[in-house]
Parts: C-alpha cells; sequence; structure tokens
C-alpha cells in the first residue's frame, strides 16, 4: 500500500532524507521515530506529495506519487505538521469544503461528515472560527479533515503534539480503532506512543532509516532488556546476595531513587534465581519487575551518533 | 471545473468573513470619487463621458491591487495552510486559476459598485455606454494583470508586507514605462524601435487605449498574455519555495 524505494531529498549540499526504502501493508500503524530534524517531516511530505523526490520514488497504493499524483493524493489522508487549516472558516465550513474537495455528495457525505464530527468530538465548536479554538480542537479538525474520505493511506505527522494527556488518549483510540484495514503512518518522539500506537517503528536519523522492527524487537535491543529491577530497604546486603548467583553480569544502582537493577549474562533468565535468592533472607522487598527493555535508551544509542542538530 | 469552484468559492468567502473586504470595497469607491471629481473634475469638463474616472484606475490599482493579492499565497505559506491545499487531490493549476479569480472577482465587485456614476452619467446627458462598457472591461483587464503580478510575488515570500511592496514596484515600472516622461527620456537616447518596445510593455499605452473606447485586439491579447505569463509564474514560484 505504501512503498517507497531510495526515497532522497536533498537540499543543494544538505541531504534531508537519504535512501529510505520501507513498504507497509493494510492493518499497519507505522510509527516514524527520530529526534527533531531527522527527516521524518520531510519523509513524509513526500508521500504525501507536497515535496518531488530529488532521487528515488513513492507509491501509495500502487500509485507514483509524482507520476499519477491525483490518484495518490485521493487515496491519503493527510495532517501536515501543525494541523493547519484555514484560520477564518468554522469548522462545519472547513470540513465542507474538505467533502466538496474530496467529491463526496448526498447521503455518503451527510454519513461522513456526522461520522467524523463525532468520532472528534466537534460539535460544540462547530459554528465558531477555528482561529479561536484551542489547539486540541484544531488538531482534532485537522484530523477530522485527514480521515473524511475514509482514504486507505492515513500520513499522521506528530497527530497528538500539543495535546493534554486526555486528548492524547482519545486521539490514540481513535487511530487503533481505525488501523485495522488502513496504511496509517504517525511521525512521533513521544516514545510511549510507540507503545500505545505502532506495530512497527522506523527509526531515522540524520535523514537515514537506521531501524525497521516491532517495539519489542526493539525493546530486545536494548541492555536493560530480561534485567530485573527491585527495590529493597537493604541495599547493600541485596547487592552481596545477588552478586552470588553466576547468571548476573553486573549490578547497579539507581542513584536517584535507589533502585538495584542486575544485568543478567546474555540470555540468561535470573527473575526465579533472584527472587529465590532474596525471599530466604530478611530483606524487605517492595517492589521486583523484571525488564522488558527501554526504547528511550534504544532510541538514544541508536540515533545519538547521527544527530545533526547536537552536531552543528 | 466543480473543483475549481469549491476552491474559488472557499477564497472569495474569506474576503467577507474579515473587515478586510469591506475596508477595501469603501476605500476603493471614497478614492476612485475622488479622483474622479477633484483631480478629474468630472463636471467642470461639462462631457457626458467617465474619462475622469477611468484615466486614474492604473494609479488607484497600483496600491490598492497589491493590497488585495499580498495574503493569495504568502498566508498560506506562513499558516502552513499551503501543506494542507497542494496535497488535496487537486492540480497546481486549479488552485492557481480558482486563487486568482477570485481575487479577480472580488476587484470586479468593487468595480460593479462605482455604477452610481454611471448613472449619474446617463441621468445628466447622453454619454457613449459603449465607450464606457469597454473603459470597464479595459480597468478590469489591467487590474487583472497587476493582480496575476501580486499573485506571483506574493507566492514569493512568507511576508505579506515584503509581498505587497515588491508587487508595487513592479506594477510601477510597468506602469512608468508608458509614461510620456519617462518615453521622452527614452526617445533621447534609444533608438524608435526600443521605444516602442518599451512602450508596448507598459499597461499605461494599453489601458489607454481600451478607455477611450477603442477595442484592439492587440490591447486585449497584451492584458490576457500578462495574466497568463504571470500565472504560470506563479505555479512556477510556488512548486520552487513551497519547500521553505
Amino acid at each position: 500500500m505504501i512503498e517507497t524505494s531510495l526515497l532522497t531529498k536533498r537540499y543543494g549540499n544538505f541531504t534531508a532524507v537519504d535512501n529510505i526504502s520501507f513498504k507497509a501493508e493494510p492493518g499497519q500503524v507505522l510509527g516514524f521515530l527520530g529526534p527533531n530534524g531527522a527527516g521524518k517531516s520531510t519523509t513524509m511530505k513526500m508521500l504525501a506529495g507536497f515535496l518531488a523526490p530529488t532521487t528515488g520514488n513513492a507509491k501509495i497504493c500502487g500509485f507514483n506519487v509524482e507520476d499519477q499524483p491525483l490518484e495518490a493524493k485521493r487515496a491519503i489522508g493527510y495532517l501536515p505538521e501543525g494541523a493547519p487549516s484555514y484560520g477564518e472558516m468554522t469548522p462545519l465550513a472547513f470540513l465542507e469544503f474538505i467533502a466538496s474537495i474530496r467529491g463526496l455528495t448526498g447521503k455518503q457525505r451527510k454519513q461522513r461528515l456526522d461520522d467524523v464530527i463525532g468520532r472528534l468530538q466537534l460539535e460544540s465548536v462547530l459554528g465558531q472560527s477555528i482561529d479561536t479554538l484551542s489547539k486540541g480542537f484544531k488538531r482534532r479538525v485537522g484530523l477530522a479533515q485527514a480521515i473524511l474520505h475514509n482514504p486507505k493511506v492515513l500520513i499522521l505527522d506528530e497527530p497528538t503534539d500539543g495535546l493534554d494527556p486526555n486528548q492524547k488518549h482519545q486521539v490514540r483510540d481513535l487511530i487503533n480503532a481505525m488501523s485495522k484495514d488502513k496504511v496509517i503512518v504517525i511521525s512521533t518522539h513521544i516514545l510511549e506512543e510507540v507503545h500505545a500506537l505502532c506495530n512497527r517503528a522506523i527509526i531515522i536519523a540524520g535523514g537515514k532509516l537506521l531501524a525497521d522492527a516491532t517495539p519489542a524487537e526493539l525493546e530486545a535491543r536494548s541492555r536493560y532488556h530480561m534485567a530485573v529491577s527491585l527495590t529493597v530497604n537493604d541495599i547493600d546486603k541485596a547487592r552481596q546476595i545477588l552478586s552470588g548467583i553466576a547468571d548476573i553480569e553486573r549490578i547497579e544502582v539507581d542513584p536517584q531513587d535507589r533502585r538495584l537493577t542486575a544485568f543478567p549474562h546474555s540470555g540468561k533468565q535470573i527473575l526465579n534465581a533472584v527472587s529465590t535468592a532474596l525471599s530466604t533472607q530478611q530483606l524487605h522487598i517492595s517492589e521486583l519487575q523484571l525488564e522488558s527493555g527501554r526504547l528511550d535508551e534504544v532510541f538514544r544509542s541508536i540515533t545519538e551518533p547521527h544527530n545533526r542538530e547536537a552536531r552543528a | 471545473m466543480n473543483l475549481i469552484m469549491t476552491l474559488f468559492l472557499r477564497e472569495l468567502r474569506s474576503y467577507f468573513v474579515t473587515p478586510v473586504a469591506y475596508v477595501f470595497i469603501v476605500i476603493f469607491l471614497l478614492l476612485s470619487g475622488a479622483f474622479t471629481f477633484y483631480l478629474g473634475e468630472f463636471f467642470q469638463r461639462e462631457q457626458a463621458d467617465l474619462e475622469a474616472f477611468f484615466i486614474y484606475h492604473p494609479w488607484l490599482y497600483l496600491f490598492l491591487v497589491p493590497a488585495v493579492s499580498m495574503r493569495l499565497w504568502s498566508e498560506e505559506r506562513k499558516s502552513g495552510s499551503i501543506e494542507l491545499l497542494l496535497t488535496l487531490p487537486v492540480t497546481m493549476w486549479q488552485t492557481v486559476a480558482a486563487k486568482f479569480l477570485a481575487a479577480w472577482s472580488f476587484i470586479g465587485i468593487s468595480l460593479l459598485l462605482t455604477f452610481p456614476l454611471w448613472l449619474t452619467v446617463n441621468y445628466l446627458g447622453e454619454p457613449d455606454n459603449g465607450v464606457i462598457f469597454t473603459g470597464y472591461l479595459g480597468s478590469l483587464l489591467m487590474s487583472g494583470s497587476f493582480l496575476a503580478i501580486g499573485a506571483c510575488l506574493s507566492a514569493a515570500t512568507r511576508s505579506q508586507a515584503v509581498a505587497f511592496i515588491l508587487s508595487v514596484v513592479v506594477c510601477l515600472l510597468l506602469l512608468l514605462a508608458g509614461f510620456p516622461m519617462v518615453l521622452d527620456f527614452f526617445r533621447a537616447i534609444a533608438p524608435a524601435g526600443l521605444v516602442d518596445a518599451i512602450a508596448g510593455l507598459s499597461f499605461l499605452t494599453h489601458y489607454n487605449a481600451i478607455a477611450k473606447g477603442v477595442i484592439n485586439l492587440r490591447d486585449l491579447i497584451y492584458f490576457l498574455l500578462s495574466i497568463g505569463f504571470w500565472l504560470y509564474a506563479n505555479a512556477v514560484v510556488i512548486d520552487l519555495k513551497k519547500a521553505d
């Protein structure tokens, strides 16, 4: 449904997007992760047909975005970064305008308008000009515009940016509800979002595709993967006991919350050994957790060598 | 065609939801009236025509048309809505044409609202209404050329103020190219062919002919070509600048 091959965008000597190739099928919610300035938005702009690639190509539902732009654009719903719209219009007039452009007529038009207005809870602000709306409402108007024609491909550039936690939750529910038969690409730098929304994550930095995996696979790359963390009343004693377990490679104590983490030798399971060893002693364990891996740490280790803004 | 209509109506409505449209129309009517009666000495001329009215239109448009065109694209670029607009299933040509036609219609509406002057001159005497009609036609065509220039320059910048100033300067140059003073200056230093070419580029030369009631195919083609040229440039500029 979305297929890019060696997609590249250059501005003079600067390469914003560097030979990115991937393929996404219906049912996938693909998260674009990357630091600011990594090339996420530029990639999405090329997918949506706003920017022409310097080399390489992108296909939406089989239509090349450069050769058959109208067919490709019809299949896409796109939320640009910052959810721009026409501020002097009311959400209703704006959505009516989009419906006309998208060729929606008659019963179907009314049904689609009612559907998105309901889903995004815009009823209360339909007659107010968009300029006067809160950031959350503006974002929802942008989302309503993107899903109005029930597109096969949804491209959302930072859909939850600037929303409060409740609104974020609503938008995530909305995206999850639509994900079954669509290809959805979202960009974000909020890592918790990847867990909440995506079944596939692509990490981009310095314009290059650095990782393409499920969130769980990414977490498995973390040094915290399969480590055991616990909070205990007597750290020194716990440390002493744990250092006697052969499968533990290293023990660290978080200087801030005094939480103790035991890292296994690779491939070893240590949860049982840790809990057995500690329970035989007179220790008070208030919390014990098997870590699945820390995405933020994986994200940093992958992107840091490529971070343009940090270098600049 | 439907798509152009949808884009056109959205654009035209956007003029009237803010006070901008009304302010513009009032200023246009006040100034065109003032020019006609004070500078043009409409009554003292004691002639049943609207020459005193049309003769000042180039100078009126020099400032008023860029005021309309300055926001056409620069506002879309500044707010980012250009990204939304150009990712809808419409072609670049449809958007450029629809925006231009909306702004042109708006100026056309302002021009139509000067009809009391036409009524007055018909009440006072028996003017040649054919000449008055060509006067309006010439005025509308010239405003279209100013507007196409303004639209193109508005696409080149995010700042409406910059778009306004650039448009005024370019329009002024094209007006002055036909000014007798300027042509006399060139006549002294340049061969006759070049002087004719400069005069031929000028809005003023072509407009004055139509405003006097002489519809010459050459003048019509001149205005239509200059609108076409600047709108083509408009599309090219958008393509080049949309990424910044």
